[in-house]
């Protein structure tokens, strides 16, 4: 932060070249001059740039908390760099060591600056402007006015009326006459201004409120959660840890504190561009209708949109994503009902051919699972292969590829609801085995391979992910961050100037009034300034009219 | 109707770039005009009264640029009508709208301040950003997809865009202040300089207050980009801040202007090495825009870039 100008950064630099000739520095001797390094100007400066710096490999290389399958596939892409990376933590930069110990020293830093700043600002705003320079002239911008017909003191007292009405602080300091030669100089009565206090006040909320936004932040994510589930039309969810498919707690979350309530997915529509040829297919708008009910309230009619999250209960339930849930019926050959289920399947390129998986380890007489197509609206190409044309259900085809074999879920190894394990399987329908694969339309029944069974395909339903997410800290990110700003519009605009008018008389009975003023920090109006101070006075004399 | 209005959007749009290419060539032979005059002594740089014929040809080059800059508004709008929302969802209408807002944020500057001598590179970098964006990036107009339907389409982006505008001056204004110093340093000793254009330029140190008086402006417009941006992401995608690419680049902008704007205090910093980081920042925010919108992955790309 830009220091005011009559802070001396130089100081410290004495104390320690005094300190070099004593070899006695002791402890508190280093840990002062290492203070005083890490608080200084420069040192704030190298860790923001080296700050930027540090960002950029996050950047360039996937994130474990950004983008966990990009990750992942760095590791297989590039197999002999991909651990040293790790290593560096260059897949978790924003929670690695270095680059937290790049923030905190600059936070550090900033505080260990900020904090003499602000009871040096606190002195200022207490203390009288200074005593009037003698030489006026000298000054950066300076004007001057000759009256006569009014006398010293009222010249300065317009003087002093007309900076209190600009919102000056101001103090009258008189001076004798003194000096020889060309140095004397008349005595003269003088008014020392001083105006834009905000402009520190300012840049001091500005890095207070940047420490208050790391503050939030780093609480928020201990405290809050953030979990994931899919469900379909019909499905509820109940807001409980085992209803979760995925779930990431912060470090003090406590479970007890999710809200109980439930969200059922009444109805989801997908809207597709139809009538713009360049984008034929493209989705427009997407619409959850949901039922929610806290428990003990009654329930309620609400939609959640992509841009319209739900506040509920403390807690954001976001739409993610959507796809096709299938609903496929299993029979034994006598035709009982062994499965029957709407099946998430997920979508696999933008006109949602999808893709899922049914495992069956019971009730036939082997196991059998089976990798399903769902092609929304059903399309050949010149090979044979289907695909699907579009991303509504205009002409909705299912394709199942059966395995029977081990589905590997008896010993125990955590497996994927989306992905089938081949390896201990055979396969019985689809493409390179015995049978063609099993195509069915939504109605229709095929027999499975092998005489094992049927399969019916009943319907499809639309599914939505939802992302539910409590932040409780993340409202007072924001409240610091507009502080923050409001801070940095003070400190950036609000022009800090000392003004000074000093009166004389002169031989001939007219008085002469001196104006000039000095910026504190950058700024452009100091010129205009004195130069409107000199009209101002002139019109309060009633030299000039408005 | 909307394939009429695209067309004439087109239209208007290399029409605009026509004209700013006479503009650049206009200015560029005013700024050389400079160059046979007989480098003045530094402190005279800032007073230097400028002979009337030969600011002729910036005068021109000044009323084209306004007529291009019209010419370009009329493509922006057109566009924005023909797709019944605003003209910044992808590439092309990004590069569209930037560098409109850029020459706007020039020619208002100007009302306050002369900076004629600004106009080949601000002139010169709009021809060059339409130039890629209508032959590489252009598309057919698209809907927007569900996650860019928000107003914050319109704040957030078009803060951005604001605050583009005026690193982009700030960047110019640097550059002209190092190479500024550099003459200045050839005349003071005694040196011959190539850089004798710059005689009727402002001087260094009133370049530096320039860019950094355009910087600040450009400081606060990325803050609140940054906030606002934040607002939008907790309401798309369930987080103010994920360290997205788009999101990390955000940051080191912004770190780096920030540190710009501390390097001006500092001992030592003053001066060259502050419009050094002055030119990475407006690096940065180039980089932003096109490389990582183009080759890096993330939630901000989206379809037909």
């Amino acid at each position: 932060m830009s220091r005011p100008s009559d802070h001396i950064d130089s100081k410290p630099v004495v104390d320690a070249d005094a300190k070099i000739v004593n070899p006695n520095l002791g402890v508190v001797g280093w840990l002062r001059w290492f203070w005083r390094q890490l608080t200084s100007m420069r040192t704030a400066l190298l860790l923001l740039l080296l700050l930027a710096i540090a960002a950029v490999p996050g950047s360039l290389v996937p994130q474990r908390s950004s983008d966990p399958n990009g990750v992942s596939q760095y590791f297989v892409d590039h197999k002999d760099t991909a651990p040293i990376l790790d290593k560096f933590q260059m897949f978790d930069v924003y929670s690695s060591a270095w680059f937290s110990a790049i923030y905190l020293l600059l936070f550090i830093s900033l505080i260990g600056c900020v904090l003499p700043r602000t009871k040096h600002h606190i002195e200022a705003l207490r203390a009288a402007p200074p005593v009037t320079p003698a030489n006026l002239v000298r000054l950066p911008a300076y004007a001057q006015l000759t009256v006569s017909g009014k006398s010293a003191e009222e010249v300065l007292e317009a003087a002093r009326s007309v900076l209190k009405a600009d919102r000056y602080r101001v103090a009258r300091y008189d001076r004798a006459a003194g000096g020889k030669g060309k140095l004397k100089s008349a005595a003269a009565i003088t008014v020392s201004a001083e105006r834009g206090y905000m402009r520190e006040s300012g840049n001091l909320i500005f890095h207070f409120a940047l420490v208050g936004v790391l503050i939030a932040v780093g609480f928020g994510g201990g405290f809050g959660f953030a979990g994931q589930r899919a469900i379909y039309e019909g499905q509820a969810f109940t807001n409980s840890l085992i209803a979760f498919d995925s779930f990431n707690p912060g470090r003090f979350f406590d479970p007890v504190t999710l809200p109980p309530y439930t969200i059922k997915l009444d109805k989801f529509t997908a809207v597709y561009e139809e009538q713009n040829t360049n984008a034929i297919g493209q989705p427009v708008d997407y619409t959850a209708d949901v039922t929610t009910q806290i428990k003990g309230e009654k329930p309620q009619k609400q939609t959640i949109k992509v841009n319209e999250p739900l506040r509920i209960a403390g807690t954001d339930v976001y739409l993610l994503g959507n796809g096709y849930a299938p609903t496929v019926t299993i029979r034994d050959p006598q035709g009982n009902v062994i499965f029957t289920d709407s099946v998430e399947f997920l979508p696999q390129d933008k006109n949602l051919t999808s893709l899922g998986v049914i495992k069956l380890p019971d009730g036939l007489s082997e196991q059998l699972g089976l990798i399903g197509f769902l092609y929304p609206t059903v399309s050949t190409g010149h090979s044979g292969a289907s695909f699907s044309m579009y991303p509504d259900l205009i002409d909705p085809q299912l394709a199942f590829d059966v395995y029977s074999g081990d589905l590997g879920l008896d010993n125990g190894v955590p497996r994927s609801v989306f992905a089938l394990d081949t390896k201990d399987m055979t396969k019985l329908a689809g493409r390179n085995s015995p049978l063609e694969a099993i195509e069915l339309k939504p109605g229709e029944t095929a027999d499975l391979p092998n005489g094992l069974g049927t399969v019916t395909f009943d319907g499809v339903k639309r599914f939505v992910s939802l992302d539910i997410h409590r932040d409780p800290t993340q409202g007072w990110v924001l409240v610091f961050a507009l502080t923050a700003l409001a801070g940095l519009l003070i400190s950036l605009f609000i022009p800090r100037r000392r003004m000074w008018v000093s009166v004389t008389e002169n031989s001939d009975g007219s008085v002469t009034a001196e104006c000039a003023g000095l910026a504190r920090g950058d700024d452009p109006t100091l010129e205009g300034a004195v130069t409107t101070l000199k009209d101002k006075l002139e019109r309060a004399l009633g030299l000039t009219r408005d | 109707m909307t394939d009429t209005l695209s067309q004439y959007s087109v239209l208007s749009l290399y029409s605009a770039m026509a004209v700013y290419a006479i503009a650049f060539v206009l200015f560029t032979l005013d700024l050389a005009r400079g160059a046979s005059q007989d480098s003045a002594p530094v402190g005279e740089a800032k007073t230097v009264t400028v002979v009337p014929e030969r600011r002729k040809l910036a005068r021109i080059a000044m009323s084209l640029t306004v007529i291009g800059w019209l010419l370009q508004l009329a493509a922006t709008v057109m566009r924005g009508l023909a797709a019944s929302r605003v003209p910044w969802a992808n590439m092309y209408e990004f590069a569209m709208t930037g560098t409109l807002i850029i020459t706007g944020v020039f020619l208002l500057v100007n009302l306050k301040w002369d900076m004629k001598f600004l106009g080949s590179f601000v002139t010169g970098l709009v021809l060059l950003l339409l130039g890629l964006a209508a032959t590489r990036y252009y598309v057919e107009i698209v809907p927007l997809p569900p996650a860019l339907q928000s107003y914050w389409l319109v704040i957030h982006v078009f803060v951005a865009t604001l605050a583009t505008g005026f690193f982009a001056l700030g960047f110019a204004l640097s550059l002209m202040q190092l190479l500024q110093t550099k003459r200045e340093n050839s005349v003071a000793a005694n040196e011959k300089t190539r850089l004798g254009f710059l005689t009727r330029l402002p001087d260094s140190v009133q370049l530096e207050n320039y860019a950094y008086r355009l910087i600040i402006i450009g400081f606060v417009l990325w803050t609140f980009t940054l906030i606002a941006g934040a607002i939008w992401a907790e309401k798309a995608w369930g987080r103010y801040w994920g360290w997205d690419t788009k999101e990390v680049w955000t940051f080191i902008i912004w770190t780096i202007y920030a540190g710009y704007i501390h390097a001006r205090s500092t001992r030592g910093w003053r001066g060259s090495r502050s419009a050094w980081l002055a030119m990475i920042g407006f690096a940065a925010v180039m980089f932003n825009f096109t490389v990582v919108n183009i080759f890096f992955k993330g939630l901000h790309a989206y379809s037909g870039l």
